[in-house]
């Protein structure tokens, strides 16, 4: 096969073989999982706690407890006053955050590689000793709700993508927005918080993931120190929620100030759940890569620069996730057409898609740039620890990253028409379109006085 | 050990030393005239290569506010023998990419590559085209065009895009730093003024050429000369009269927004200005620090007013602006706004406390390994210190010159660079 002759021109020797041993893996007694990739390029590490836990194990009306959470995880243990996380990790030269999604939560320490010990004892501290103190809470929430109001209310796209995953999963609690409906996030109380920091927050139920430049054995040996002595316990039951069948297509239109018109496509679409036996994730994936992969990619040649129906153009689609997944087709109509145009537009290039197909040439074009993105994410040790940590999310072993690289390339031409044809049907359809309103009653004069 | 681990193992050790040993930016002039800075990182099989020329914004001439924009948009899309398309299409052959774009100060062609011969070799011909024969076909000028006022008007709708502009407008009131592109400016542009600017810019006098990754000496320098040879020789960019202060005050423009956006700032520091570390280490206190500074204590933690809240200095080539920003609620806006400036008074009058001034030390010097960690970030700091001339060891004296910074300093420069009476706050949506 072509891309075997490829592989070793792309690739330095050492790449292969630092992956055959490289990451290391252990787990501790209390079911703690450690994975270390050693990366010794800059005297730097990074440590990533990664909990199985996100807003998709919410339930109704505490939606965003997840995320307010991860925001409470700053506010302090018996041994680490409110704010002196964050202070000593400061001290020590790092740079800190953490990040909800629909199906984990994570928190994460880029520091000088001498100050990886301080960073694990710090994490393991947060992961059993937390305290949520009301009067903090008190303060927390109303930040939160100002992240809301700054994210969703006042951005009318993401008010769109909010409104057009609560019309599209309807039993799945991906229905429900990350950050909480603001309802919710007004009604939470701190006891809201603490029960579900107790319910989950234990080793059992995350792992640690460290890049960087240091030594596997002697990190395993810090982990058993500070993560060694806290205690397990087991999780309630998880019980799956499958979202029913769609079965037909679902609309979904909202209003909000802005000059252009978006339109959002999109279509249920399956999702890794063996690396190994699927196959249709691949093509999509491909597919995506087709569609909007460079800026001479069919979406935006075609639509931008030939017909210039639309603005701006894309494709999103996510192969790994704990839930149902989607594929979504977006943009924004230039001027002089309409949301309609661009519908009918994008519907045309799908069908001439499922009639036709994809050239080898587009494919080999895809893989090409897949295969040079594998030494480029290289450069970075947070993207490194970012992909071992989502990989697992999805409940992907990151062994299997590998292998799913050599899947990648493997996928055909009819593979990805027979996707297209499959996946690209209106029975799992949803349209949202944001539909712009004037500011003050004068389109297009933001700047005039406004009474509220 | 087999080989191949033993191969591994010497590699890595190799690495590791290249890594301690720090940076290392070798700097020649090509004999076309570019500026050249190179960093050899042998890490990695790959290339990063970034031409920057004195063509920003702040080079827009009288009435074509966008103009610098829209050239460096129109570079690849259309050079040479080569279609948009088959710029895009072989670039995505070899797996390399090509980015870029402008700001006030500078406007930029970044290549990442392979690093293997007969990967980079193609996207250098590539490069070598864009830079040197960009077609700016009319038909393609004018849907460009077309796209960018529709971006325009839509920023015109965004909160935080209408306090930007009106926040640098008012900052710089008489300096093309506070002249924007707006749909009506860009509607006026030809395609033969995008031609011009390339001329008068896009020459090996105005340009610095950087380039980090898998290359020896010898071929960056053949490199960065083909690039800048087939380059017009030209001149230097004129610089125009630095900013002038301007009058503090306040603008308040309404909005149906739930949060009111909130700047407060005015002009300070260019680059290479010896104040900057002062106010560098000064600013960590004050509004730097992510969550551990003065106003994230005060504006967030304390009161809950806001998910961001934050201040800097970003200086330019001529004097760039000290910023506070902040969202609120609207309803609050005017209390979040009395908590900003205690706070930033308070600090003018008392600067950093001991203990606050070591913590902000700690951090700037502890942390600078993490600047450097990847090509990407090595490319960033070279050809910044290229394209502004900073000294050649200002990474190698950056950790000395944050350690010998003093509180009495940070006072002083603060006082000469932040003067309260000529502060220029904008808000919107703000009740």
């Amino acid at each position: 096969m072509r891309i075997r002759h490829v592989l070793p021109v792309l690739l330095a020797p050492w790449l292969f073989t630092a992956a055959l041993a490289n990451p290391y893996e252990t787990t501790l007694k209390n079911g703690l999982r450690i994975i270390v990739k050693e990366d010794r390029r800059a005297p730097t590490a990074v440590q990533m706690v990664w909990y199985r836990i996100g807003s998709m194990d919410e339930v109704d009306g505490a939606s965003g407890v997840a995320h307010v959470l991860e925001h409470m995880m700053f506010k302090g243990t018996p041994s680490v006053g409110p704010g002196e996380f964050n202070k000593r990790v400061a001290a020590a030269g790092g740079r800190d955050n953490a990040f909800t999604s629909r199906d984990y939560t994570a928190y994460f320490q880029q520091v000088p590689k001498e100050k990886l010990d301080e960073m694990m004892q710090l994490e393991a501290d947060r992961m059993r000793h937390l305290n949520v103190d009301a009067k903090e809470f008190a303060q927390e929430i109303k930040v939160v709700m100002e992240e809301r109001r700054m994210r969703t209310d006042d951005n009318p796209q993401a008010k769109l993508f909010e409104q057009m995953n609560a019309t599209a999963f309807q039993a799945h609690p991906y229905r429900r927005p990350i950050i909480g409906w603001m309802n919710d996030l007004e009604t939470m109380t701190a006891a809201d918080a603490k029960a579900w920091y107790d319910t989950w927050y234990v080793p059992n139920n995350a792992y640690v993931v460290i890049t960087g430049d240091v030594d596997h054995q002697a990190v395993f040996a810090l982990a058993e120190k500070h993560y060694g002595p806290l205690e397990g316990r087991a999780l309630p039951v998880r019980k799956q929620q499958i979202e029913p069948a769609q079965e037909g297509a679902r609309r979904v239109n909202v209003k909000a100030p802005a000059e252009l018109p978006v339109l959002i496509m999109g279509y249920k679409a399956p999702i890794l759940r063996d690396a190994d036996k699927d196959s249709e994730p691949y093509a999509l994936d491909m597919l995506s890569a087709i569609l909007d992969g460079h800026d001479a990619a069919r979406f935006n040649k075609k639509l931008v620069r030939e017909d210039k129906v639309a603005q701006s153009i894309g494709v999103e689609y996510d192969a790994t996730a704990r839930g149902p997944g989607m594929i979504y087709l977006h943009g924004t109509p230039s001027e002089g057409h309409s949301v309609a145009d661009l519908e009918a537009a994008l519907r045309a290039e799908i069908a001439r898609l499922q009639k036709d197909g994809v050239s080898e040439q587009e494919l080999k074009r895809a893989k090409a740039q897949l295969l040079a993105s594998q030494v480029y994410k290289l450069d970075s040790m947070f993207g490194q620890a970012m992909e071992i940590g989502q990989t697992e999310s999805a409940g992907i072993p990151y062994q299997q990253l590998k292998r799913m690289l050599e899947k990648l390339q493997k996928v055909s031409a009819a593979e990805v028409q027979a996707v297209a044809k499959k996946y690209f049907t209106d029975d799992t359809l949803t349209v949202g379109i944001l539909e712009p309103q004037p500011l003050d009653g004068k389109p297009r004069r933001p700047a005039v006085a406004i009474r509220h | 050990m087999t080989m191949k681990k033993l191969l591994t193992a010497a590699i890595a050790l190799l690495a590791t030393q290249v890594a301690l040993a720090g940076v290392k930016i070798e700097h020649w002039v090509s004999p076309s005239g570019a500026r050249v800075y190179f960093v050899e990182s042998r890490v990695l099989p790959m290339l990063d290569i970034q031409v920057d020329f004195a063509a920003g914004s702040m080079f827009d001439p009288a009435g074509k506010s966008g103009l610098a924009a829209l050239t460096r948009a129109g570079l690849d899309l259309g050079a040479g023998k080569l279609d948009e398309t088959a710029i895009a299409e072989q670039m995505a052959d070899i797996g390399a990419n090509l980015g870029g774009g402008a700001d006030t100060d500078r406007a930029s062609v970044a290549l990442r590559t392979l690093s293997a011969r007969d990967k980079r070799e193609p996207a250098l011909d590539i490069l070598r085209t864009v830079l040197h024969s960009p077609r700016f076909e009319t038909a393609i000028f004018e849907r460009e065009k077309a796209r960018t006022i529709a971006s325009l008007k839509e920023a015109l709708t965004r909160p935080d895009s209408i306090a930007g502009k009106a926040f640098w407008a008012a900052m710089y009131p008489n300096h093309p730093y506070g002249k924007q592109a707006s749909p009506e400016s860009v509607a006026m542009l030809n395609r033969d003024d995008l031609a011009a600017f390339h001329a008068r810019y896009y020459t090996a006098a105005n340009a610095s050429i950087t380039l980090v990754g898998d290359i020896s000496r010898s071929d960056a320098e053949q490199i960065a000369e083909s690039l800048a040879a087939g380059l017009p020789k030209g001149s230097a960019a004129p610089l125009p009269a630095p900013p002038q202060a301007p009058k503090g005050g306040l603008t308040k423009l309404p909005h149906p927004a739930s949060q009111a956006h909130i700047y407060i700032g005015l002009p300070a520091i260019e680059r290479g200005n010896p104040d900057y570390f002062p106010l560098l280490v000064g600013n960590y206190t004050l509004g730097g620090g992510g969550f551990v500074s003065r106003l994230m204590k005060e504006v967030r933690d304390q009161r809950g007013y806001a998910y961001s809240v934050y201040s800097y200095f970003a200086p330019l080539k001529q004097p760039g602006p000290f910023q506070i920003g902040l969202q609120t609620k609207r309803s609050q806006a005017q209390d979040a706004i009395k908590v900003a400036r205690d706070v930033l008074d308070g600090f003018l009058k008392d600067g950093p406390s001991p203990d606050e001034l070591a913590a902000a030390k700690a951090n700037l010097t502890g942390s600078f390994p993490l600047r450097l960690d990847s090509n990407k970030k090595l490319l960033d700091n070279a050809a910044a210190i290229g394209f502004y001339g900073l000294p050649l060891d200002y990474l190698d004296q950056y950790q000395a010159r944050v350690q010998a910074v003093t509180a009495e300093q940070i006072r002083q420069a603060f006082a000469r660079h932040v003067r309260p009476a000529e502060l220029i706050t904008v808000t919107v949506a703000a009740d």
